[in-house]
């Protein structure tokens, strides 16, 4: 059915949460942040997340990987978000990772997918541009230049830029006949010249960049597909990585919920525990429904994306807009049944709700996703 | 899986040939859905023989043993029959309190004897059951009911009201919860009991509702005779049948408008052929948000109601999940009427023409209201949440 998880799948799941519970856990966000680490996460975690076979979750086997996909990547996605656990797993494991699969050349694969399962590669995707996600008005630029391109524009919101081994860049690359211009992925070493990378320390304790291409000089092999295809292959990056943040986002919201259903069996006001009163606990059971639904849209999207489901883009689309909205209610309804305390920094919640802020803005809100799946159904 | 599929196929294939094509188009009014019964009387000779065909595949009860009229099959199955009538656009052959309620009651508490009685009339369409739960004084605190029955030894005597009971003067049978004790704690006492309406004392009178119809009615029992082999489950222990039955009814609720949704055109499409579109989007931008949001939720809600099939065993109950089901459900049912309302406008408020089939929206519209209260308010639901899934102290 795909909407229950089989036996490997609970296998690894198992694994996953004791994993990151272990491993992870939020303490080891909070030591990141107030030791200011200087890369924001464990290269020590990622070297172990490589052992268990989770940064290759969607890389081939004859590349290294366990090629478990997308359901696999989910679930590991899902504990992450639990746990606040940080680490390129999104940037490296699912973007990059797709990417290089869909659309990289036989040598491209073999120099990266590799050091993708074993843990010694970070890649980095650089596609959005301004403060809101907008993947179809990119005006960073790759003009033909020699045998190879030369690119030009900045990029922000870089997850993991700041760490990269290699940047997977979004670059227009011409118009066709109707004016519609076209794209095109290009695998960049970020120590290329002209090439400027400002490490942005987000509000969740957690890493991207801003870079900046100022006549970067790229050579032809560069190039990810074919040239002026990059949209297709994009497509399905873009896909995955919704459906991943959707993950983590259930993860994290599932978690603000139980803590805080936790929390108000034990506070005591007007001599009750306040889970006594009727106002918390409807607003608690409803936020239950909701991620409920939440959870089933997050298998239905991981779902569609291993059957390659031809609507894989509207179900990502509907999936990525439930969760931002559904995650946020949890953030909210958590920090607000957790009252004063709420605000400190030393409760989890309100890490919770940095993490879910983020997490909503990643690769479209739920405005954007709306709006997606309201053109796409011709309305 | 493969089986599935190749059972799948099958149905398919069955359908086909079979679904009458009257059968195929959507309902317009009321009486194209087939309640059955004594005094049914059918719309078409298509209604009659699809309901005819199906029962006797066992497909009005698919789930259940094949020995009381039902097929045998597992929810997955049952799934996927729905899932091949939604293709074609098959109306439902028969639709019944007996199937959604006493039918999966029976099955559980019911003794050899009452099952063999009562199931196959009931997937056959021969009896038409309505359920005497809710009293004046006993709604949301049905527990508190106080319809008495008086055990005279070889036989019981029941009197009192019931009210708000669907279909009771359509209604070939009633199950009725009543009083057999009220000297203990008030969820003691009560029994789960059957009879005919037919019987002397029995007396249903319609109540007009805000739609303008009467589907339901206030029934008096004065000094109804009720056999002793007609009482479900243990004497004075009807409670625990009562809120088995209850899951059931409240997972029907719940899903309801998957398959009425299936009959009507997506919301958005009604929206853009009467608001008209600007620039590919629908010319009210900010009701054309709240249509993605609730198109978006409603998708995700049949994909939880997919998840919890599949999760449930053939013939099982989905305990106090249903009230998840039923509670989301039903808010999301009237959020889409509202939203239906908002894009018809002046057309959708018409009551009596040809032109809206004598306001079928707006009358639809009305009944969606007594969604969220029937079988349990949503108050009522989100209590349930809380106390049997969160277990908050005092729920
Ligand atoms: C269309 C329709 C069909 C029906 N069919 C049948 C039928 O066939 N058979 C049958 O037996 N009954 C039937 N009913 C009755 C139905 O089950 C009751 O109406 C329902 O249980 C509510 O009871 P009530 O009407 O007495 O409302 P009340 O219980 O008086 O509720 C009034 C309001 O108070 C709220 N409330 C009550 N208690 C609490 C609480 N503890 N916490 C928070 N809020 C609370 C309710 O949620 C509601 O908003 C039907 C009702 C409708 C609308």
């Amino acid at each position: 059915m795909g909407l229950v998880l089989n036996e490997d799948e609970s296998l690894l799941q198992d694994a996953a949460e004791g994993f990151f519970a272990d491993k992870a856990p939020i303490k080891e966000l909070r030591n990141l942040r107030d030791n200011r680490d200087e890369i924001g996460f464990s290269q020590a975690l990622w070297k172990e997340m490589a052992e268990m076979g989770f940064t290759g979750v969607l890389v081939e086997e004859e590349y290294g990987g366990v090629d478990m996909g997308f359901m696999a990547s989910g679930i590991i996605a899902e504990q992450m978000g639990r746990n606040l656990s940080a680490s390129p797993f999104l940037s490296t494991s699912i973007l990059a990772a797709t990417a290089i699969r869909e659309g990289g050349s036989d040598d491209q694969k073999s120099n990266w997918l590799p050091k993708i399962a074993s843990g010694d590669a970070i890649i980095a995707l650089a596609l959005d541009e301004r403060a809101k996600h907008n993947p179809d008005n990119i005006t960073t630029t790759a003009e033909r230049s020699g045998n190879g391109f030369r690119l030009n524009g900045s990029k922000a919101m870089v997850v993991d830029g700041h760490v990269a081994d290699a940047f997977i860049v979004a670059a227009k690359t011409g118009s066709q006949e109707d004016g519609t211009e076209v794209t095109s992925l290009f695998l960049v070493d970020p120590n290329t010249n002209g090439i400027s990378t400002e490490r942005t320390i987000m509000l969740d304790s957690r890493n991207s960049a801003r870079v900046d291409f100022n006549e970067v000089e790229i050579s032809g092999d560069a190039l990810i597909g074919n040239i002026d295809d990059g949209e297709h292959i994009l497509r399905k990056v873009l896909n995955a990585g919704r459906a991943a943040v959707s993950a983590e986002l259930l993860g994290a919201g599932s978690q603000a919920f139980e803590s805080t259903v936790a929390y108000i069996k034990e506070r005591k006001q007007f001599g009750k525990i306040i889970g006594e009163f009727q106002a918390l606990q409807h607003r608690a059971s409803h936020l239950y429904s909701e991620i409920e639904n939440a959870r089933s849209a997050v298998m239905a999207a991981l779902t569609a994306l291993d059957k390659n489901d031809d609507n894989s883009e509207g179900i990502c689309a509907m999936t990525k807009a439930k969760l931002g909205s559904v995650a946020k209610l949890a953030s909210q309804e958590g920090v607000q049944m957790h009252g004063g305390v709420g605000m400190t920094d030393e409760y989890d919640i309100g890490l919770f709700m940095k993490r879910i802020r983020v997490l909503q803005e990643l690769f479209g809100d739920a405005s954007y996703h709306m709006n997606k799946v309201a053109l796409s159904n011709e309305y | 899986m493969t089986d599935l599929k190749a059972f799948s196929l099958e149905v398919r294939t069955w359908l086909e040939d079979n679904c009458p094509d009257e059968m195929r188009q959507p309902i317009t009014s009321d009486k194209d859905i087939c309640w059955g019964g004594r005094e049914w009387e059918f719309q078409s000779t298509a209604q009659k023989v699809w309901m005819h065909l199906m029962a006797e595949k066992g497909w009005t009860v698919p789930t259940w043993p094949v020995e009381y009229g039902g097929a045998g099959l597992s929810r997955a199955e049952e799934m996927v029959i729905k899932k091949e009538m939604k293709r074609i656009g098959a109306r439902s052959p028969l639709d019944s309190f007996g199937i959604w309620m006493l039918g999966p009651a029976l099955l559980k508490f019911g003794t050899e004897d009452q099952k063999k009685e009562h199931l196959p009339p009931v997937a056959r369409g021969e009896i038409r059951w309505c359920q005497g739960y809710s009293e004046p004084a006993a709604g949301s605190d049905l527990a508190s009911l106080a319809t008495k029955c008086e055990d005279m030894g070889d036989h019981f005597v029941v009197n009192g009201q019931k009210v708000w009971t669907s279909y009771a003067d359509k209604a070939d049978w009633i199950f009725c919860l009543v009083r057999t004790d009220n000297t203990g704690k008030k969820h003691h006492g009560i029994s789960f009991v059957l009879f005919d309406m037919k019987t002397d004392g029995v007396e249903p009178k319609p109540i007009k509702l805000i739609s303008g119809r009467s589907p339901f009615c206030e029934t008096f029992f004065k000094d109804v005779r009720v056999e002793k082999k007609n009482l479900v489950g243990v004497q004075d222990k009807g409670w625990d049948v009562a809120k088995y039955l209850l899951t059931h009814e409240r997972e029907m609720i719940g899903g309801q408008h998957e398959v009425a949704g299936s009959l009507t055109r997506p919301l958005h499409e009604l929206a853009a052929t009467v608001l008209g579109l600007d620039d590919g989007k629908l010319s009210d931008t900010i009701l054309r948000s709240k249509i993605a949001e609730t198109e978006i939720d409603e998708w995700a809600f049949s994909m939880t109601l997919t998840r919890k099939l599949a999760e449930a065993k053939a013939g099982s109950s989905l305990g106090a999940d249903s009230s998840m089901l039923k509670y989301y459900g039903t808010e999301l049912n009237k959020r889409k009427y509202e939203l239906m309302m908002d894009a018809t406008g002046h057309d959708g408020l018409e009551w009596e023409s040809d032109r809206s089939s004598d306001g079928k929206l707006a009358r639809t519209w009305l009944r969606t209201k007594g969604n969220s209260i029937e079988g349990g308010t949503s108050e009522v639901q989100l209590n349930i949440i809380s106390k049997h899934i969160l277990q908050l102290p005092g729920a």
